[in-house]
């Protein structure tokens, strides 16, 4: 269907390590004793818990709500009974705690009830809305809500891209995937082509997974549809990376800040597309995943792992070699180091790699930078590494800014080709960590502007109210002098007239003993200290406003 | 003698003019200076800097009457921003006006307010909730960390407590450069 | 017509008024940190320079000349640069008000700037006629431009470079002067061309 592929600058060709964890089928990990599943599974929101401990759940039931444009629900991935809701660490480079469900399985598997969704006749907006609830994220890597992806944009999406490159090296869940479950990545992404009204379906597949290509192809050919294409695409890391697999196969070339969907095109992963199916065609909402699990292992494979499942549970399944030293989530490239193996998987977990001092050594020391320029051919984003380094270095982050720093896609292609080892994509990180820190700060000290500035022209209006007020009271009060003299100069009060007046009095009394009586508990029984304290606070404050006056006059 | 004077009197009239018509003309009202200045400033409105909030301290640099160093909230960074913002000489942070420390938020022991409403008045931004002989709690996303609170509190039951770092406001560390061992 | 390309030429680059005749130099060091104050000042220093160049010539030629007071010409001169550079300023505080902040204190500092006297006083004795006063002015202030644009690029980078703790700031900054100043030198040759 297609005849021409196009070409993305950069990029490098890393031995791939695909065939070590490929040989083996898809096999269901045993349940661990204890899950763990974060509520902050999508990359930047936090699901809101409706369980409590000691509950009961079933598998697949909703444990956390989706709270937030950015947000997905979370399910238990098996039934068992609910632990402990507390923060524990998850994989993230911080090694920081976050808010978590621990559910004890009890072994039984039971199903919640199950109904498949219509997609026939439900609105694109209800389609979607029901996979957020089935809390289907990218299963990519990035971990983005896909029910967000699939709205349609300013321009409405031509071409639905199913994603199969898996240019990382050792990372083999999706390769597996597509040659067992071919028919049902097709399925969802029909189902996803409905829900978005896209025309065409594009799936790219780099071509060193030549079965999983045929078996696409076969799959494709059996569904017997012209618009659908499954495209080998040549293998170059990072062919799998948004921008340059869109690139690689329509020819768009995505400007800087704007999204695939500007130009009508949208990109899933192939696991993604095969949750929707789950979520769709059978009433599952996403509670597992395929994790490979490769490097440094005696039987490196693909597991079918629950979400939540710790990774500690999970490396006896392909066995770590003695000389194991680390794990990473994630591949060579763009992974994570754990800190701990407490940490459980996640839904953007697609790969644990295990390393030894002499399969992944450590970094060698970094040498100063020759300007080779090295880095700027490999740049698939088609980047100046050695400026940004250089700017993030001596942390002129506005400079950095400038040479579209936020562009970078962390693929690593820069530290990987960089004759002085520097890792690059650690600076980038910084510096991007950096000016994001620095932005919020700078809306915080916004509103706090706003506040103060609030608060200034409250008081300002407070005075002038009390003013007036002040100003009415003596002006009545003059009215009522005046009363007062009229009434002397009427005739006596009528019986029933003082009778009347003698109660009010009465109740003047009343209220004004009550009024003495209550006594602002705070400043009765002071020491002397807390006296004086008050008493400098108080000189300070009125010494504070009186040099205000004259600012807040020019405020006016 | 008399020649030159003239000459140079006749000159110094012509340019005045001049000079006080364009004066006149090309009138600017207002001080964007005190804006920007104003941006830099962290706004926790501390009136660390001795003046009773950040706009004033704000514009009493534009006037050359405060030196850039007094804002103890802003940090080393906050007066490098300055200093290169007037053109001014860079000057370490002066102690009498406080020292930089971390970020931190106002928390209130609430079993032992007595609502006092005092920590109310004194909280510049608004930031604590409350009402005579009810409970207070501070908003902890609005305060600023000024510290006004804590003085005016009759029981001493706010005390200042560090953000703690979360995955959300976790930052990437500067790359550690390994140095390499000579001989 | 040549005669003027190489007015204009030589006061770029043969003469650069800062490499070679080494004047200007305080708005050199000082509006020479980021490239778009080194281009305002540049701007600003042009304008104010031409304009300086011809009020000279028609003060020293009409006024001073007939009048036999060519020993106020100094006084004079300064006076002039002196308003020139004042509604410079008004004109650009009202027109461009970022312009003003960037440039800042060194806007006024241009009265004093040596460039700006030394120029047309160079004129007088280089007995230049009135286009030629003014293309002489604007070709020094376009060498000038260059130095501080050149100059404020290399600065740029350097604020990222490691500099020895010692040599940064000022001490470098010097240093890279200097070298530019040599370097410069070597347009010198362009005169076997004439």
């Amino acid at each position: 269907m297609i005849a021409q592929l196009f070409r993305f600058k950069g990029g490098i060709k890393p031995n791939s390590h695909k065939d070590e964890s490929t040989t083996q089928p898809i096999k269901l990990a045993p349940l661990p004793p204890r899950l763990v599943v974060p509520l902050r599974q999508s990359a930047r929101a936090m699901a809101r818990c409706i369980v409590e401990p000691g509950q009961d759940v079933l598998k697949g039931q909703v444990i956390a709500v989706a709270e937030g444009p950015l947000c997905t629900a979370v399910h238990a991935p098996t039934s068992g009974t609910v632990r402990a809701i507390e923060p524990q660490p998850i994989p993230h480079p911080s090694g920081l705690p976050a808010p978590s469900v621990v559910i004890e399985p009890d072994g039984e598997e039971r199903w919640v009830e199950r109904f498949p969704f219509d997609i026939a006749t439900a609105t694109p907006q209800q389609a979607r809305d029901y996979l957020r609830d089935c809390g289907i994220v990218g299963l990519g890597g990035a971990g983005f809500p896909s029910h967000v992806k699939l709205g349609p944009g300013e321009k409405g999406i031509q071409t639905l891209i199913l994603n199969g490159a898996e240019c990382e090296p050792w990372i083999t869940c999706d390769d597996r995937l597509m040659r067992e479950r071919a028919a049902q990545i097709l399925a969802g992404a029909a189902m996803m082509r409905h829900i978005t009204g896209a025309r065409r379906i594009l799936v790219g597949i780099e071509d060193n997974k030549p079965q999983a290509i045929e078996a696409m192809r076969q799959a494709a050919r059996e569904l017997g549809e012209k618009e659908i294409g499954v495209v080998a695409v040549p293998t170059r890391y990072p062919a799998g990376g948004e921008k340059q697999l869109i690139r690689v196969l329509t020819g768009i070339e995505i400007p800087y800040g704007k999204l695939g969907t500007h130009f009508g095109v949208q990109c899933f992963n192939v696991g993604s597309a095969h949750a929707v199916y789950r979520a769709i065609a059978h009433g599952e909402p996403l509670v597992s995943r395929i994790v490979t699990l490769s490097g440094n292992f005696e039987r490196p494979g693909n597991f079918e792992v629950a979400i939540g499942t710790p990774i500690r549970d999970l490396l006896p399944l392909a066995v770590p070699r003695a000389d194991t030293n680390r794990y990473i989530m994630g591949g060579p490239m763009m992974g994570v180091g754990l800190q701990s193996l407490d940490v459980p998987v996640i839904k953007a977990t697609n790969c644990v790699l295990a390393g030894s001092p002499t399969l992944f050594p450590a970094p060698p020391p970094e040498m100063p930078c020759i300007r080779c320029g090295e880095c700027a051919k490999a740049c698939p984003a088609e980047l100046q590494p050695f400026e940004l380094y250089w700017y993030s270095r001596a942390k002129i982050f506005g400079k950095a800014q400038e040479y579209s720093l936020f562009d970078c896609i962390e693929c690593g292609c820069c530290s990987y080709v960089c004759p002085s080892r520097i890792p690059l994509v650690d600076y980038f990180r910084f510096a991007k960590a950096e000016i994001w820190a620095r932005e919020k700060e700078k809306a915080a000290a916004d509103t706090a502007r706003e506040r103060y500035e609030f608060r200034l022209a409250r008081e300002e209006r407070e005075k002038q109210e009390k003013a007036a007020k002040l100003a009415a009271k003596t002006a009545a009060g003059r009215e009522k002098a005046a009363a007062a003299l009229a009434e002397a100069q009427k005739p006596a009060r009528t019986p029933e007239e003082e009778a009347k007046h003698a109660l009010i009095a009465a109740a003047l009394e009343r209220a004004k003993a009550q009024k003495e009586q209550a006594h602002p508990e705070n400043v009765s029984d002071l020491t002397p200290e807390q006296q004086a304290e008050i008493t400098a606070i108080e000189a300070r404050r009125a010494e504070i406003r009186e040099q205000a006056k004259p600012h807040l006059r020019q405020d006016d | 003698m008399i020649e030159a004077l003239l000459v140079m009197a006749l000159g110094a009239v012509i340019l005045g003019a001049a000079l006080g018509y364009a004066a006149v003309r090309f009138r600017v009202e207002g001080d964007p200076l005190v804006e920007k200045i104003d941006a830099i400033l962290p706004q926790t409105q501390c009136g660390q800097c001795g003046f009773p909030g950040c706009k004033p301290y704000a514009q009493a640099i534009a006037k050359g009457e405060a030196e850039i160093n007094q804002c103890p909230p802003g940090g080393d960074e906050g007066i490098h921003k300055l200093a290169d913002l007037l053109g001014r000489e860079y000057k370490p942070l002066s102690a009498e006006h406080g020292i930089e420390k971390p970020k931190s938020v106002a928390v209130i022991d609430e079993a032992a307010c007595i609502g006092c409403t005092l920590c109310i008045q004194a909280c510049p931004v608004d930031a604590i909730v409350g009402a005579a002989k009810q409970m207070h709690t501070v908003i902890a996303t609005q305060c600023t960390g000024c510290e006004l609170c804590i003085a005016p509190c009759p029981v001493d039951c706010i005390r200042m407590e560090g953000i703690a770092e979360t995955v959300d406001s976790w930052k990437w560390k500067y790359p550690v450069v390994a140095l390499r061992r000579v001989a | 017509m040549t005669s003027y390309l190489f007015i204009i030429l030589g006061a770029v680059l043969v003469n650069n008024v800062v490499f070679i005749r080494i004047l200007g130099l305080c708005p050199f060091m000082g509006v020479s940190k980021k490239l778009e104050t080194a281009l305002g000042m540049g701007a600003a220093t042009t304008f104010v320079l031409t304009m300086a160049c011809g009020a000279s010539f028609v003060i020293d030629r009409w006024l001073l000349i007939p009048n036999q007071l060519e020993y106020l010409r100094t006084l004079s001169f300064i006076v002039t640069i002196a308003a020139i550079v004042q509604l410079t300023e008004l004109v650009i505080q009202k027109t461009s008000p970022v312009l003003h902040q960037v440039l800042g204190i060194y806007l006024p500092l241009i009265t004093t700037n040596c460039a700006v006297l030394g120029i047309p006083l160079l004129n007088v004795s280089l007995r230049h006629n009135f286009l030629e006063s003014l293309l002489f002015g604007f070709g020094s202030a376009m060498g000038f431009t260059l130095a501080l644009i050149l100059f404020a690029g290399i600065r740029e980078r350097m604020e990222a470079a490691d500099v020895p703790v010692h040599f940064r700031g000022t001490a470098i900054a010097m240093i890279t002067a200097g070298l530019m100043s040599l370097a410069f030198m070597g347009f010198a040759g362009l005169d076997k061309y004439k």
